[in-house]
């Protein structure tokens, strides 16, 4: 079964489960899936129109779904399927 | 106030590459263990700025970067428990860009560094109503290996 690695600051939402295995054969399946399971997921990771949250990126092993097909990207038996929350940030002013 | 306990050889490694990466900004992740709200930093690992343009002002984590951090932590049993960055020539107050994508649960550790030499050091975590508060930050000097 493939395995969805749920980012850190998420797992309060998975009852602190880390990992979670599926057998869906898409992105969009097993994400829906997963949110099933865990409701209170679901307006962390999914927006109002269904589609993923635009600062959560979707990677399967080291690629990026958006060059897979996106949602409807494949998934493998021993794929390892990551939900990323972007990090980013800095200093509020110009240095000049 | 939360507090945080950041041993001394995480804070050398955060506190060499803000002096390094100077006058750019720094970035990287922090691991360690969060028990009954009792939080302690025992690694930092450096990862690199991926900001495209200014990073004397901005700084960006890569996706695989991400990956590879809570893969990290799962196979060695740690908890990533948030990431540092550098704010050079300012203050380590949280921005509104750093708040912008901020996540619950992370501790976001800033190191103010002034002309290349860190000046101080202070962690913030998001709270119910979605802005930043400060935790106290205790560095554990007895952790030296």
């Amino acid at each position: 079964m493939a395995q969805i690695i749920i980012p850190t600051p998420l797992r309060k939402y998975t009852e602190e489960q880390a990992v979670f295995t599926t057998d869906q054969p898409t992105v969009e399946l097993a994400i829906n899936e997963l949110v099933n399971k865990f409701p209170a997921l679901k307006t962390q990771v999914i927006d109002n129109s269904g589609k993923l949250r635009s600062f959560i990126k979707v990677f399967i092993g080291e690629e990026d779904i958006r060059g897979l097909g996106g949602e409807q990207a494949t998934i493998g038996d021993k794929d390892v399927v990551s939900l990323i929350p972007a990090i980013a940030g800095g200093v509020s002013v110009s240095l000049n | 106030m939360k507090k945080l306990i950041l041993e001394e050889k995480a804070f050398n490694i955060i506190a060499e590459h803000g002096s390094t990466d100077f006058p750019n900004e720094c970035c990287g992740f922090l691991f360690g263990k969060d028990k009954e709200g009792k939080r302690t930093i025992t690694e930092a690992n450096p990862v690199v700025n991926a900001k495209q343009g200014d990073q004397r002002r901005r700084f960006e984590i890569a996706p695989n970067d991400y990956i590879k951090a809570e893969m990290y932590a799962l196979q060695n049993d740690l908890q990533l428990l948030g990431v540092y960055h550098s704010h050079p020539q300012h203050p380590a107050i949280p921005s509104e860009h750093d708040l912008k994508v901020a996540l619950p649960f992370f501790s976001y550790v800033i190191i103010s560094v002034i002309d290349g030499i860190v000046d101080h050091i202070r962690s913030w975590q998001l709270n119910d109503e979605g802005t930043f508060e400060e935790e106290t930050v205790q560095r554990n000097i007895f952790s030296l290996n």
